[in-house]
């Protein structure tokens, strides 16, 4: 059996969502023209989380892809908290003293985040006073640290970064009256998420990653075509330096146990990630938690399992690499994305479709028959298949959607294959996760005339 | 793959050849086998270069050279036939619509067969034939008309049926087809081969080649060629052929006085297979297959298949870039929709398996015709370019017309439909060449029946009064940039669109035209005639008088106030132009020529008027709007306005006086209507056009006027047996032709151009002569309409063609005008044509391929004139019983 066209994209389309930002006086002064997003599940239920929201207290616009495992409460968390955190961080010392003021007085609270959510992310409601609460006690430190000086973007979402995992391994210790909340924030604490994060103000572009999501420029060269720039590294087995950090932070015994088949203490595959306490805790404290916890965190194999050769925890940090980028006019957009994406499709492949789909330009990549073998019948074949996507291509309205539909439905020729893509699309929920993993993509479109006036 | 292609097309004879015209033009470099040969010094001066060693220019060369002029330089930026015609399909068809250009055809195909045998160089010639298939009984009406006129040029052409043409192609499907033509004699050749076997005749008679030498501009001083700036130094030269093909526009503005020659570059595509299991013959004919807008050969076992897409892909409109011929890219899915028609048309190539999808950029020029001949600004400045895809068919006829120009001053054939002259600086826009050529490219495989205009680069050129005639219902066609009105809609009455209105049989409009063509005649219409050409010529002295009566046929030594009709001679008597002449004063002359003679007509004066600043040559056609009134009631109208009596007494026929119309004064009335009718035209200067244009209207109400186009004016000039140059009339008609003796005056006094030939003819008598044919046995709702190169035959036998016809409102008949030859029926030679000869033949006109009863006549009916109207309607009964 397979799926419509029709059918296809109410799949594809159910989960984007676009962002543009308003023009005053019908120009627009942000570097950021807006952005498209999008998520495909492959787990049930999705465990890929995204975040975008606009800084209102200090300038700047800040977008986020969170890849959650062993579960997706982690990667909920983070997406709900992360941006508080990091908007908290870069307030200068007199907004936070008035948002502590308007706090301790009972006043309405400055807003400090606008959020542009798809009606399928949500905050959780429970939690609020609890997050509200560390939060509140984290910029009541910054507030006493007051150090006078400007803040540092990097800085601050490498604080941001750290203060979120800790008070979500505090939260956890701490544990919570209400019996939904204190297993709530156990489980926040034994799943995990990478977090990779962009904050764009004016030229300014900052990437905090933790985790193995990535972000990628998208860059138009002067012959108009499209070529990527990477925006982050990876942490995982396959980067040197990832691997060369773990062994550094660990006695030489241990070197030959950190990293097993690609994965750290051979089951994690991110190096760094949120969560886990697992990963970070020492043996000690994860059994009196485990002990004293609810029956559901007790009963769950997962969660007693202790990671074999687990001597001088922790493993795993949240604390996040930034790597800054000044915009120039020829820098056309930004990708976040999981990485579902990455795995499926390469970032070179992906800034041409992205920058073809957003100049425009529906060139679908030529075919080309160089030392192929084709007929006459094959290619036309492959050409009316080709007409008919075009023509799909012109269905989507969102690039992030428009990338989905590459990663999951190319074939050999780079062009998108409605069976293949019907076929993706339609496997059960226990085998999706087999073909393919969850899928979260960000496209950020920037604006060249802005950035080229700076 | 790239390059296994090249190697294919352009085989090793190009090696071969190589070292022929090394050692023709320099003995020294004998041991030069290297790959890069020091290139030869160019020379210091040469009588003839030519730019591009394309087909094109070799051929120049070749026939320049054939022709006895040795002192001739080639010159290519890059390879000897690497451009273009490398990529040429190499189809050498001959069946063209328009008759010089199946000439040409005709005889590049001749020429090939032989060029291996003259030259030793494989050209890679084979006659396989081409077959052209009809989908649609309006494409076979169009076939047979072009088989119609192949066959009285005596190349054998068959209209076959779809069994006939899969006998012929065992791969065709021909379920969908109505019928087919044959032409047995089409060929194949290696295009770059066929040039390169042209540049080794050419170098064996003198000709130097040279490689990789740039042309910078060529420079031109007091409007003749001097020299050429190459990156390898000056030549000096007397004559510059441009054969830059696709590069042919930007060399023309290199220098400091641009030449504009018109085309503009697309892509072009078609694909290579690999050899079929069992390879396919090389005698296959060549399958072009209009509506599915491709051409079909056989290729090395294989099939080579392009066609002309409906949306074409324009390149090089801002000039040369770093895209590199070579470097184009394949674009499958552009070619998709060619692919389904060549899969529809042969399912049976299925399987085969590709080589490579060529693109190669072709030069379109914005009426689908070549460009040749020589500039109008820069004698001395030849030009020959824009192919529209088929120079290899053209290349070997128009390299001979070319040489012949060159070297006699005019080519042996009426080459006036391919003559740069025929565009001015307007059709030079790359806004507009780009817009034109993607409709006209398409047009290549588009059903082209009578009476087609143009849709893009349209409202150029207009009348003040565009914008009022088009709120009446105006429909227009295009001149020379300028629109020009068709006819007039009536309120309520809807015409089909554009697509469907294509017919070769009774067009939509016939009553609307009818009813503008009935007004006419018995009241009043007017025609806006602003497009038409418009010359002051003026001196101090007599000396545009003296000028004038050299130049042209007729005295105009009349009293001022008086409009002389005249030719405007060549040598050999032909008509340059036709037009009527007005003498304003003792010194000046006001000149009113066809719209298309603007450039032509002005080269021809520039050129030959004395060099004399009292002398004045100006072009007033943007100065006046002209409203032709046309009818036996002008007379009336324009008295009314002017307060003047219009009678015949008071203002006789051709006559011309300046009069106040309205409040405007300073119009120029002439009694002329261009049709035979009554009435007057009026030469008004433009910012009172459309003053004048209400008060003719307004006071033409009771009198029944009413807009009229273009048609209705045709319908009535050819029915009163009127010719029109560029139609009717060319530069190898001469008065004597064409019952206009009485248009020439031979004693006047003194000498004229053409006078010593048209004094020949009065004593000899002429060889063709200008007829007019009433169609007897033709159904005008039924039958297809003629158009114009329908074959006419006498007693059986061919003896010429006609050049225009119309719907005689009056006759309620088909008027065909046409020259009729006598050839001699054992010798086929040109034998002189008496009045006899005309009257004592039974005739027939070819209509694709239907032949319809024809009355010849070399009279008008004087019954059409109304001025004598009672006793007219005598006569015309009187034919009626004949």
């Amino acid at each position: 059996f397979y799926l419509t066209p029709p059918q296809v994209n109410s799949i594809l389309k159910a989960n984007e969502y676009s962002f543009k930002v308003p023009e005053f006086d019908g120009k627009n002064v942000s570097s950021v023209l807006g952005f498209d997003s999008n998520q495909l599940p492959a787990n049930a239920p999705i465990e890929d989380r995204r975040s975008a929201a606009t800084c209102l207290q200090t300038r700047g616009m800040l977008l986020g892809v969170f890849d959650g495992h062993a579960g997706c409460a982690c990667a909920q968390a983070v997406s709900e908290r992360l941006f508080y955190y990091i908007a908290v961080s870069l307030l200068p010392h007199e907004t936070l003293l008035e948002i502590e003021n308007a706090v301790e007085s009972g006043r309405a609270l400055l807003p400090i985040l606008q959020w542009h959510k798809h009606p399928n992310d949500y905050f959780s409601k429970e939690a609020s006073k609890l997050y509200f609460n560390s939060l509140r006690t984290y910029w009541q430190e910054l507030i006493d640290l007051n150090s006078g000086e400007t803040t540092d973007v990097r800085e601050a979402l490498i604080n941001a970064f750290k203060r979120l995992d800790n008070d979500i391994s505090l939260e956890a210790q701490v544990g919570d009256p209400n019996s939904f909340l204190n297993y709530l924030v156990l489980r926040v604490a034994f799943s995990g998420s990478t977090a990779c994060v962009a904050h764009v103000d004016g030229v300014d572009l900052h990437v905090a990653n933790t985790g193995d999501s990535r972000a990628m420029l998208g860059v138009q060269e002067e012959d108009g075509s499209w070529s990527a720039v990477n925006l982050s590294y990876d942490h995982n087995a396959q980067n040197e330096h990832e691997v060369e950090r773990v062994k550094m932070e660990h006695p030489k015994s241990e070197e030959k146990s950190l990293v097993k088949q690609d994965r750290l203490l051979g089951l994690l595959m991110p190096f760094r990630a949120f969560g886990d306490v697992k990963f970070k805790w020492s043996i000690e404290l994860q059994k009196r938690v485990v002990e004293s916890g609810p029956d559901q965190l007790n009963d769950n194999e997962y969660t007693k399992f202790i990671p074999p050769n687990y001597h001088t925890p922790p493993y795993l940090t949240a604390e996040p690499e930034v790597i800054h980028h000044k915009l120039r006019p020829q820098d056309k957009f930004l990708v976040l994305a999981t990485d579902g994406l990455w795995e499926t499709m390469h970032r070179q492949d992906v800034a041409r479709i992205v920058g073809e789909y957003l100049t425009g330009v529906h060139h679908q990549q030529p075919i080309a028959v160089g030392g192929y073998k084709v007929t006459l019948g094959q290619m036309h074949g492959l050409l009316t298949e080709r007409r008919a996507k075009i023509s799909s291509v012109f269905e989507d309205q969102n690039a992030a959607t428009h990338l989905i539909r590459h990663a999951v439905g190319n074939n050999e020729f780079g062009t998108v294959d409605h069976e293949r893509l019907s076929k993706m699309l339609s496997l059960p929920e226990e085998l999706a996760r087999m073909y393919r993993d969850d899928i979260t993509i960000i496209v950020v479109q920037f604006n060249s005339h802005v950035i080229g006036a700076y | 793959a790239a390059g296994m292609f090249l190697r294919l097309l352009s085989d090793v004879q190009w090696r071969a050849a190589h070292p022929k015209w090394r050692r023709m033009t320099s003995s020294q470099r004998r041991t030069s086998t290297t790959a890069e040969p020091p290139p030869l010094s160019l020379p210091a001066q040469a009588q003839v270069v030519i730019c591009g060693g394309g087909i094109m220019g070799t051929s120049v060369a070749y026939h320049l050279s054939k022709m006895g002029w040795k002192d001739i330089v080639l010159l290519e930026q890059g390879r000897l036939a690497a451009g273009t015609t490398r990529f040429c399909a190499g189809i050498v068809s001959t069946a063209r619509p328009v008759s010089i250009e199946l000439k040409m055809a005709h005889y590049s195909n001749k020429l090939y067969q032989q060029l291996e045998q003259e030259t030793g160089v494989q050209t890679g010639y084979m006659k396989t034939g081409s077959i052209s298939l009809a989908q649609t009984q309006d494409r076979l009406i169009s076939l047979k008309r072009i088989a119609s006129s192949l066959n009285v040029m005596g190349i054998p052409c068959e209209i076959i049926s779809p069994k006939k043409a899969l006998q012929l192609h065992p791969l065709i499907n021909i379920h969908d087809l109505v019928g087919a033509m044959y032409v047995p004699e089409d060929a194949l050749v290696s295009s770059a081969n066929v040039s390169l076997a042209l540049a080794t005749a050419a170098s064996r008679n003198g000709v130097q080649i040279h490689e990789r030498t740039t042309v910078s501009h060529v420079t031109i001083q007091k409007g003749r060629v001097t020299g050429v700036e190459t990156d390898r130094g000056r030549i000096q030269c007397e004559y510059f052929v441009n054969c830059a093909g696709q590069w042919a526009y930007e060399l023309g503005h290199s220098g400091e006085e641009p030449v504009h020659i018109p085309l503009h570059a697309c892509e072009h595509f078609y694909l290579l297979t690999h050899p079929l299991q069992e390879p396919l013959s090389s005698s296959l004919p060549t399958v072009i297959d209009p509506d599915g807008r491709i051409y079909i050969r056989n290729w090395q076992g294989g099939i080579l298949s392009g066609g002309f897409e409906k949306n074409p892909k324009p390149l090089f409109t801002e000039g040369r870039n770093q895209l590199e011929i070579q470097n184009l890219q394949e674009d499958w899915d552009h070619f998709g929709p060619l692919l389904s028609a060549l899969l529809r048309r042969m399912p049976g190539v299925e399987a085969l398996q590709i080589m490579q999808l060529v693109n190669c950029p072709e030069s379109f020029t914005p009426d689908m015709r070549c460009i040749m001949g020589e500039s109008p600004t820069a004698q001395g400045y030849f030009v020959l370019a824009g192919m529209n895809s088929a120079g290899i068919s053209y290349g070997g006829g128009a390299g001979k017309y070319l040489a012949e120009w060159i070297v006699n001053g005019y080519p042996s054939e009426n080459v006036w439909p391919l003559d740069l002259k025929r565009f001015g600086t307007l059709q030079s826009s790359r806004t507009f060449l780009r817009h034109r050529v993607m409709e006209v490219m398409p047009l290549m495989y588009d059903l082209k029946v009578p009476r087609w205009d143009f849709q893009t680069g349209r409202q150029l050129r207009t009348s003040p009064l565009y914008d009022r005639l088009d709120a009446q219902g105006a429909r227009w066609m295009e001149k020379h940039g300028f629109e020009r009105v068709k006819y007039f809609v009536p309120p309520g009455n809807d015409l089909l669109d554009l697509d469907h209105s294509k017919t070769f049989y009774k067009p939509d409009w016939f009553d609307i035209v009818g009813s503008e063509v009935k007004c006419c005649k018995e009241a009043v219409s007017v025609i806006d005639m602003s497009s038409f050409t418009k010359f002051e010529i003026s001196s101090t002295g007599d000396q545009a008088l003296e000028s004038l009566q050299y130049l042209f046929s007729n005295d105009l030594d009349v009293p001022v106030g008086h409009v002389v009709h005249t030719g405007m001679l060549n040598e050999k008597g032909g008509y340059e132009n036709d037009c009527s002449i007005a003498r304003l004063s003792k010194r000046s002359f006001f000149m009113i020529s066809p719209t298309d003679q603007q450039v032509h007509c002005w080269a021809w004066l520039k050129n030959r008027l004395p060099d004399d600043s009292n002398l004045v040559l100006e072009d007033v056609t943007w100065k006046y709007t002209a409203l032709n009134l046309i009818g036996p009631r002008a007379v009336d109208v324009l008295s009314e306005l002017s307060y003047a009596p219009m009678t015949a007494e008071h203002f006789p026929s051709l006559f011309c006086k300046e009069m106040s119309v309205g409040y405007a004064n300073g119009i120029r009335v002439m009694s002329i209507t261009h049709t035979g009718e009554p009435g007057f035209v009026l030469y008004i200067p433009i910012e009172y056009a459309l003053h004048v244009y209400n008060e003719v209207m307004n006071m033409g109400q009771k009198y029944g006027i009413r807009n009229a186009g273009y048609y209705a004016l045709r319908s009535l000039r050819i029915e009163k047996f009127f010719a029109f140059w560029g139609q009717d009339l060319d530069a190898f008609t001469t008065p004597m032709e064409c019952g206009r003796e009485f248009q020439v005056k031979l004693d006047k006094g003194m000498e004229f151009l053409g006078q010593e030939v048209l004094l020949e003819q009065k004593q000899n008598g002429v060889y063709k002569r200008f007829t007019m044919f009433i169609l007897e046995d033709h159904d005008t709702d039924m039958d297809l309409w003629p158009w114009w190169g329908e074959p006419i035959f006498r007693n059986g036998r061919y003896v010429g063609k006609t050049t225009s016809s119309a719907y005689s409102y009056t006759l309620e008949r088909h008027v065909c005008l046409g020259f009729v030859h006598h050839f001699d029926e054992k010798t086929g030679e040109e034998l002189v044509v008496t009045t006899d000869f005309i009257n004592q033949g039974e005739y027939e006109i070819d209509i694709a391929g239907q032949r319809f009863q024809a009355k010849a006549k070399l009279y008008p009916f004087s019954s059409l004139f109304t001025q004598r109207r009672r006793k007219d309607e005598v006569e015309l009964s009187g034919y009626q019983r004949e």
